[in-house]
């Protein structure tokens, strides 16, 4: 049997494995900025019990995917150089101390579900990036990414089921122009490496520029939002609620294509690569490059 | 300190895939399964075109992040170098094929056959409950090695003690021993050939070795 692929899709992490970092992104940027709404005296239970539910559920895919699901705790063995464990014991403290903040509505407790959370979401991106195997996920750039993209993903959702006030919004725009300025960084990034290719031609697909027009959308919509806020002296009025939903669901929605993709398309294994050829025949011959 | 490797010989591999079969039936890895493979690769444009052929596998990496990602510790490494899988203690969460820049891992979620629903006699001796839903991949034969040494053989010089793909190499292509042995086969064919390790920038320190040319750089 004639083997002549070295490079192919991985198979082994599907949407259930994305949900996981769809879910952690979302739920760890939501519980970040319900932090800070906490702090600002704005209500923020509902935003950090939905920021939970969300890391939550993307622990639960994960769970549902991996093979032997009755081992499951078998992941907390390996703190000392595994970012899947890392993540995993983060989780297990966030969760409980982010439950007790939404019960009691406890402000000290809501900031220190904040930095677990902050925490859990850098996990995520270095899981990726400690992958050597996937040139796309190997790059260097994949961290502020993951970081930039669970902000904007929580800021964005927040705009729905927090507030819309101008210091929101602020926040909001802010951290999809962080993640804009980490998209063009990671696809650079991306563009220089030479075993990438492949996946560089998965952002160009359909899908991935609906994903991006989005973003863009959502980005546009949110500071249009903000500019009528300041406009109206701080008053959400007018076009402004409606388009700061608007411009979070996309902002949230963007980053949730943009990781699926980038798990279950993008994530190509590293081609076999021959510095030189081998010399036959008679006499040996010239070393050649590849 | 023993350290073994294996060594393949890209000037004398001619893609016969028998070191795949071999390594499958001693083996019993499920269909689509392969712990050996020799990848048949052509390389520039006509008339300038190359062909080889490439065996591929566990690389068993002197720092392998297969082992450093895993979450439950099941992947190992032992003194001799050899990286092990508890199947144990492995959940299953494919993060080391992740982390594997040689695509050496695999896993499968429910036990598959050769012909049908049934295992043959074969299989039904090497395929066990262990093996699914966990990874799996090249032990370059960890079990004939050790009962091998336990009898004062020699891995790579006594078929009984040396890995199956070895064995069956109809070219001599591959290699297998101890190269902390100095005097040995195969710290004397790399002194005497140039050769290169795949994706060495990863800082893997892999021990499979790729022998292209005769005499020293």
């Amino acid at each position: 049997m004639s083997q002549t692929v070295t490079s192919r899709r991985q198979r082994h992490w599907d949407l259930r494995a994305a949900g996981n970092f769809i879910g952690g992104g979302t739920g760890s940027g939501l519980v970040v900025v319900a932090a800070a709404a906490a702090v600002n005296g704005a209500p923020f239970r509902v935003a950090l019990a939905l920021g939970l539910g969300g890391v939550a559920a993307g622990l639960s895919l994960v769970w549902l995917e991996i093979g032997r699901p009755w081992r499951a705790c078998n992941v907390f063995f390996h703190a000392r150089t595994s970012w899947m464990t890392r993540e995993g014991m983060v989780a297990i403290v966030l969760i409980p101390v982010g439950v007790i903040a939404v019960l009691t509505a406890n402000v000290p407790a809501a900031l220190f579900a904040a930095l677990l959370a902050a925490g859990f979401l850098f996990c995520q991106a270095r899981i990726l990036r400690a992958a050597r195997g996937i040139p796309a996920w190997r790059q260097e750039q994949i961290v502020t990414l993951i970081l930039a993209t669970g902000l904007a993903e929580g800021s964005g959702i927040f705009l729905i089921v927090g507030a819309s006030a101008t210091r929101w919004l602020v926040i909001a725009l802010f951290a999809a122009l962080l993640r804009e300025a980490a998209w063009l960084s990671y696809r650079a990034g991306l563009a220089a490496t030479p075993q990438a290719a492949r996946s560089l031609a998965v952002f160009a697909t359909a899908p991935a520029r609906l994903a991006r027009a989005a973003q863009l959308v959502g980005l546009a919509a949110i500071a249009v939002a903000l500019g009528i806020v300041v406009a109206a002296h701080g008053v959400p009025s007018g076009m402004a609620v409606p388009l700061a939903w608007i411009g979070g669901a996309l902002a949230a929605m963007s980053g949730w294509g943009m990781k699926a993709l980038l798990i279950t398309r993008a994530g190509f294994t590293r081609a076999v690569i021959l510095p030189v050829m081998p010399t036959r025949g008679k006499g040996g011959g010239h070393a050649r490059p590849v | 300190m023993t350290r073994y490797v294996m060594v393949a010989d890209l000037r004398r591999c001619v893609g016969c895939q028998t070191c795949t079969a071999a390594c499958k039936e001693g083996n019993g890895t499920p269909p689509g399964v392969q712990w050996r493979r020799v990848l048949d690769l052509e390389t520039g444009t006509y008339p300038n075109v190359n062909r080889v052929f490439v065996p591929v596998g566990c690389q068993h990496c002197a720092n392998p992040p297969c082992m450093e990602v895993c979450p439950s510790t099941a992947t190992g490494q032992r003194a001799d170098g050899i990286v092990t899988i508890d199947y144990e203690l492995c959940i299953g969460c494919s993060y080391c094929a992740m982390a594997c820049p040689y695509d050496a891992r695999s896993m499968v979620d429910h036990a598959e056959y050769a012909f049908g629903e049934q295992p043959t006699a074969v299989e039904a001796t090497r395929i066990g409950r262990e093996r699914i839903g966990v990874a799996t991949k090249c032990t370059f034969c960890a079990g004939r090695i050790d009962a091998g040494t336990a009898r004062g053989l020699i891995p790579g010089q006594d078929p009984e003690a040396t890995p199956l793909c070895v064995n069956s190499c109809i070219s001599g292509a591959l290699a297998f021993g101890d190269i902390e042995d100095k005097d040995g086969p195969i710290a004397t064919l790399l002194a005497e050939n140039q050769w290169f390790r795949m994706h060495e920038s990863e800082g893997t320190e892999p021990g499979f070795y790729y022998v292209w040319d005769k005499g020293t750089l």
